[in-house]
């Protein structure tokens, strides 16, 4: 906050964004050594005015929004008073400006652009390529064995249950939104479409899981075709808008068509995955009886962990082998340069639309996935703050990255549990953390890319801020 | 009943409506104009404008026993504090979220943005508990136009004042910024951010200022929106965010009059859809109409077709 005048006019325009950038870092790193400080009277006098300044705003915004609270009485509302956290908000502000102002802003009351800090969170990407295949090898390893290790009881399968999920959406958004930057704030329509498939083909002709699958896929895939073709000719925030659009019409749908899709009251008893027909249930058909072990409900959970591992292992496998075919490439080079791949001869409407479906047809898979994970669904599972998640799943971790987006499920799944206890504070917690990350490190959490391509045939890892983003 | 009458009585549901949709959707068609970005925050500002004019409206004791001067007045305090509070949010969001990531990746302000609607809802959540609130109607009475076969065509004064006070408001912006300096700043910076601050405008502080307006004008829909329905929670903002969205995509992102166009249209299309058709499908009505229209315009009904340089 505050601090109006500092920035320079080199910092707005999107015209050679990385050039700037790089310039801008430039000049950063090389910035303390030669300001002058000002004396030590007028930068705490500065400081002071700033943080009061910074104090007046805070109770402006939380004043009447907390101070006063309507409570809902006979014959209207009527207002109780809360000056206490009031007070609390306008000191933190307070002080943690005059702080920064003091300690950490050293450079005279000039702020810094956060945006260029040059210190990595993740090694480079020479170390990072050392300990590619080992570290691949290890995760996979640990992925394997990790229901059978001690401490994995319910909770943690259940956790990793949810972060493989996660990673599956995330990587299937990836291919639409990372690989042929086209951005979609619909994809949780698409998660929907294979939940529902699967829950409505399970209970009317009493199909299971397996023959499911593949349907599931198929019919996300076709959605993805159809919500696709109309919205080619758009570009930009006019594509995102209208995702948007479709993800909404198709949860308002399932709301109101009662006949066929119950509604808001879900469909519930969906049938539970078996492995090779044999059910996880006890008695004598059972898991537990045909191989000679005690039953136990864990079973269930480590049988459906395995099927979202492979789930999820192969839509990250099938993405990393569709870049290097002709399809995939053609989507980074459409992320590149529309104008380009249309001069070389790219068939654009093409590779759009085998984006949309590859994309669609994994949430396709990651939804019917859920659907038998749960046993119940119903359309409040599927609103737009859950396709929010997901893309930001995927910026935060950073675009293209198929490692960012572990780490980023990770780490808001963590944060999600961490903060479990705060109850209704949680949320506003983590909408928090996702703007002072994203200010922080606004290409991800990841920072080096892997050219699919390259003229030498071996890749060297790349800065993330020299891939293109995409203008569809 | 005559199906004049029916016609006209939604005819002016919608129009008022459409009001509302259309001062939410300045803000976003001028933020879009002038950075490139949907500020997906915005819906989440015209709520907290509406909670800031909620309070002002109990701590000033307003009801409808108030007597008419008196009420004007009330209403005009209530307004120009949910503005000037709505503003502070507004320019902190911009602050925050935004202005550390100005001329960088085009997604990065997208997720802040996102990150900042969950914050305010769940803030708003917190703070002002999460059962709906309900207002007693403050405005009330109204005018008959016609009557025929038992149904009577109504116009409320509530409506009268929020259709009058969106086209003053809609007036009073466009002189601003056809006619002031601010007004060619923010022109400026639009065409060319660099070129501008080049110069001498403040590019900041005039971005600043656009998301200090478009606060505003959302504080008022806000107000309108309490007053209207008279049943506001903190979930109120996605919804009509979404909505006035889609009118200012409609209408053609950065153009005002576009927004307005959109507003009203969007409201009208949710208004008969609603009274002809089915009330439940009434939102697929308003989005299929957005995506059928940019199918065929892909700039919007008013907006400049891009130009495309190589």
């Amino acid at each position: 906050m505050a601090n109006t005048t500092g920035e320079s006019a080199l910092d707005t325009g999107a015209v050679g964004a990385e050039i700037e950038d790089e310039r801008r870092a430039e000049a950063v790193r090389g910035e303390p050594p030669f300001t002058e400080h000002p004396a030590s009277g007028d930068r705490l006098a500065a400081a002071l005015k700033d943080a009061v300044i910074a104090g007046l705003i805070a109770l402006a915004l939380a004043g009447p929004m907390v101070g006063l609270r309507t409570e809902t009485a006979i014959g209207g509302l009527s207002l109780s008073q809360h000056w206490l956290p009031v007070a609390v908000i306008v000191a933190v502000v307070f002080l943690g400006r005059l702080l920064l102002n003091l300690f950490v802003w050293r450079t005279g009351g000039r702020t810094k652009p956060i945006t260029a800090t040059s210190f990595r969170l993740l090694p480079s990407g020479e170390q990072l390529e050392k300990w590619r295949w080992p570290g691949l090898v290890a995760a996979i390893a640990f992925t394997i064995v990790m229901p059978f290790l001690p401490f994995a009881d319910r909770y943690w399968m259940d956790q990793a249950i949810v972060v493989l999920t996660y990673c599956m959406l995330g990587w299937g958004l990836n291919v639409v939104v990372g690989l042929a930057g086209l951005l979609d704030l619909g994809y949780v329509a698409f998660y929907a479409v294979g939940a529902y498939s699967f829950a409505l083909l399970a209970t009317n002709f009493d199909l299971g899981f397996w023959v499911c699958l593949p349907m599931a896929g198929i019919l996300a895939a076709g959605w993805g075709l159809i919500l696709g073709f109309p919205v080619l000719r758009l570009r930009g925030d006019y594509l995102a808008i209208v995702t948007l659009a479709f993800g909404e019409i198709i949860r308002v749908v399932i709301i109101n068509w009662y006949d066929f899709t119950n509604g808001p009251d879900g469909i519930s008893g969906i049938p539970r995955p078996t492995l090779f027909g044999i059910p996880f249930e006890r008695g004598d058909d059972g898991f537990a009886a045909v191989f000679g072990l005690e039953y136990s409900s864990i079973q269930r959970i480590i049988f459906l962990y395995y099927i979202i591992l492979v789930l999820a292992l192969v839509t990250n496998f099938v993405t990393l082998r569709l870049r290097r075919l002709p399809v995939g490439r053609a989507w980074e080079a459409l992320r590149e340069d529309e104008i380009a791949c249309r001069s070389l001869g790219i068939n654009t409407t093409n590779t759009k639309l085998t984006a949309f479906a590859t994309g669609a047809m994994f949430g396709g898979f990651a939804g019917s996935f859920f659907a038998t994970r749960q046993g119940f669904i119903s359309p409040e599972s599927f609103t737009a703050i859950e396709s929010f998640i997901i893309l930001a799943v995927v910026v935060l971790g950073g675009l293209g990255s198929q490692l960012g987006i572990v780490i980023a499920v990770i780490f808001l799944n963590t944060a999600f549990e961490v903060l479990r206890g705060l109850d209704e504070y949680r949320m506003l917690i983590v909408g928090l953390m996702m703007v002072l990350i994203m200010v922080w490190r606004p290409r991800g959490l990841v920072s080096t890319r892997r050219p699919s391509v390259t003229l030498s045939g071996r890749a060297k890892a790349v800065r993330g801020e020299l891939v293109g983003e995409g203008s569809g | 009943m005559g199906h004049m009458e029916y016609f006209t009585q939604q005819l002016i549901n919608g129009v008022t409506l459409g009001s509302i949709y259309g001062l939410i959707a300045i803000g976003y068609t001028m933020v879009y104009g002038i950075i490139g970005m949907i500020n997906f925050a915005h819906g989440d500002i015209f709520m907290v404008g509406s909670f800031v004019g909620l309070i002002a409206l109990v701590v000033l004791g307003v009801s409808a026993a108030t007597p008419f001067f008196l009420l004007i007045l009330a209403l005009l305090v209530v307004i120009a504090i949910a503005m000037a509070l709505t503003a502070v949010w507004g320019w902190t969001v911009e602050r925050i979220a935004y202005r550390p990531l100005r001329g960088s990746f085009r997604l990065a302000p997208l997720i802040t943005a996102i990150g900042m609607s969950i914050t305010l809802q769940n803030f708003v959540q917190i703070s002002q508990g999460a059962r709906v609130k309900p207002v007693q109607p403050i405005i009330t009475g109204g005018y008959s136009l016609m009557e025929k076969d038992g149904f009577v065509v109504q116009i409320s004064n509530i409506q009268i004042i929020i259709v009058v006070l969106t086209v003053i408001l809609m007036a009073g912006f466009t002189t601003l910024i056809s006619k002031t300096s601010l007004g060619r700043a923010q022109r400026a910076c639009e065409q060319d951010a660099r070129m501008a601050s080049l110069l001498g405008i403040n590019v900041d502080r005039t971005i600043s200022l656009t998301f200090v307006m478009g606060a505003a004008l959302a504080a008022v829909a806000g107000v309108m929106f309490v007053l209207y329905y008279g049943v506001i929670d903190f979930y109120i903002g996605f919804l009509a965010g979404v909505k006035a969205f889609t009118a200012a995509v409609l209408g053609g992102i950065g153009s005002l009059p576009g927004a307005m166009l959109g507003g009203l249209l969007i409201g009208l299309i949710e208004t008969f859809w609603s009274a002809y058709f089915s009330i439940e499908y009434k939102d697929v009505a308003a989005f299929s109409i957005l995506v059928i229209a940019l199918i065929f315009l892909p700039s919007g009904l008013l907006g400049r077709p891009e130009v495309e340089k190589v």
